[in-house]
């Protein structure tokens, strides 16, 4: 009990490169959510405006896309692209390059389906009061339509932001060197001489992912809550 | 009487097989107010969305100052600018001050000064006394007040005709008076309005002529004070008697 209270294995941070090496993964994961959030948003937008579409072959397309990204775990997608795509194709693709590519699949996928839902829920009647006004199509849309989307979008996505950000620990399955591998690598090096390591570590990551993924939650509160009508 | 502005002949509107508008026709003279009374269905409001070509006519012809409107032509939102229009529901910009509300048609469509469109919006909102709202957001107003907005906007493009489309229906009863009385003003300033109600007591103070629709077609059209006190057809009485009660009570007898 002793050794509990007094040693919760925070003192094998200031080792060495530790603490750097932990920052260094964790620039992993921010790099790997950055660009995916930003590839999803970019063609989430360009797939909820096709989504739109009343095409029946486009409507198909996109469900059966939808069903898979929300069916599938997103270990199995990553086991595909990294492990089966090696096998498949013989394409040897670097394990952050698979992660990018499964968190926008999947990023895509839920972003379109916002940008779906947010333009459709833009009544009519908006529409045909700008028609009324005089204002042609490109008028409404830029100074109507387009701004009551966003509105409605912003907070949904930015939930997505912060879920596609708190699942990456998973790609350490793919052997990507991550926060969480790093902290694994400095726990068993240091065993013997601090056992307790998981916690401390473990602790930091906390509050690594608290630090980047708080203040997204606190702006989308802000922004529901400033927009709401 | 003087000139027509807007003449609406023999147009047909029918969503599949059935048929909304059957042939009717109407000539609006400037400064007329026209009410349109009927029964739920008989196609007044779609009439009204024909005039602004936000329903597309199957035939027939509706023109503005000679000038052509189809729901297909190059120039609709020219035109369109030439007619006002209000809804039922507001129809508000929600993201937009009532101010912005305003001024963004006459900016953006009429390429007019922001200076000079405020000036001119300032000037409407104080007429309708809701100049301290200027600031406001839709969702802060009351219906009345949103309604009243929803008038100044349309009045902000400087339309050559009006159209109401059951704007007090959503309305509590309170707050119908606010925005009658402000149509009122405009019919007493010479607009030429057409109007769509179920304010019967309404209809018979603002109208030059009153039309009886039924079945997408005229059924009795004159004067309001004939056609509310002696309707010649049958159809017009009928529908008439609906808003009368006949008295239950038993006066002095108790």
């Amino acid at each position: 009990m002793q050794a509990l209270v007094t040693d919760l294995g925070f003192d094998v941070l200031f080792r060495g490169t530790n603490f750097t090496r932990l920052l260094g993964g964790m620039w992993v994961t921010l790099e790997i959510s950055l660009i995916s959030v930003a590839l999803s948003i970019i063609l989430g937008i360009l797939l909820g405006v096709v989504m739109t579409l009343k095409n029946p072959v486009t409507k198909a397309i996109c469900r059966v896309y939808l069903e898979i990204v929300r069916i599938m775990p997103q270990l199995v997608l990553l086991f595909i692209v990294y492990y089966g795509s090696a096998r498949l194709i013989g394409l040897k693709f670097e394990p952050e390059f698979a992660a990018v590519i499964v968190f926008t699949f999947w990023g895509t996928a839920e972003m379109g389906d916002l940008v779906r839902g947010a333009l459709q829920s833009i009544p009519i009647h908006q529409y045909e009061s700008a028609y009324a006004l005089g204002m042609n199509r490109s008028q409404t849309y830029f100074s109507i339509v387009i701004p009551q989307t966003i509105r409605r979008l912003l907070p949904l996505s930015i939930n997505l932001v912060t879920r596609m950000i708190k699942t990456t620990p998973l790609i350490v399955m793919i052997e990507v060197v991550e926060a969480t591998k790093v902290a694994r690598q400095i726990i068993d090096a240091n065993r013997v001489a601090s056992p307790n390591a998981a916690f401390g570590l473990f602790f930091v990551i906390f509050v690594l992912y608290f630090a980047v993924c708080w203040p997204i939650s606190l702006l989308a509160s802000h922004l529901e809550k400033k927009w709401s009508n | 009487m003087a000139d027509t502005v807007l003449t609406i002949n023999k147009i047909k509107k029918s969503y599949g097989v059935n048929l909304i508008l059957n042939g009717l026709s109407i000539d609006v003279h400037k400064g007329e107010v026209i009410v349109i009374i009927g029964p739920s269905g008989c196609g007044k409001s779609t009439l009204l969305r024909c005039i602004n070509a936000l329903e597309p006519i199957q035939g027939g012809e509706i023109r503005l100052d000679g000038e052509l409107i189809d729901s297909k032509s190059r120039n609709l939102a020219q035109i369109r600018q030439k007619i006002g229009m209000v809804f039922q529901n507001y129809e508000l910009f929600p993201h937009k001050t009532v101010l912005q509300n305003i001024i963004l048609a006459p900016m953006k469509v009429q390429k007019r000064s922001k200076e000079e469109a405020t000036k001119e919006a300032e000037q409407l909102l104080e007429r309708v006394g809701l100049l301290d709202k200027r600031d406001s957001y839709p969702r802060q107003l009351s219906g009345g007040q949103k309604q009243r907005v929803a008038i100044v906007r349309a009045l902000s493009m400087h339309p050559e005709i009006m159209l109401f489309d059951e704007v007090t229906a959503a309305l509590d009863p309170e707050m119908v008076r606010e925005v009658l009385d402000t149509m009122l003003e405009l019919a007493k300033n010479g607009r030429t309005m057409l109007i769509v109600t179920h304010e019967m007591n309404f209809a018979r103070a603002i109208a030059d002529r009153v039309i009886f629709l039924d079945g997408g077609e005229i059924v009795e059209e004159g004067d309001p004070e004939d056609f509310f006190t002696h309707p010649k057809t049958e159809r017009a009485q009928i529908f008439l008697h609906t808003f009368e009660y006949e008295s239950v009570k038993h006066h002095g007898n108790e």
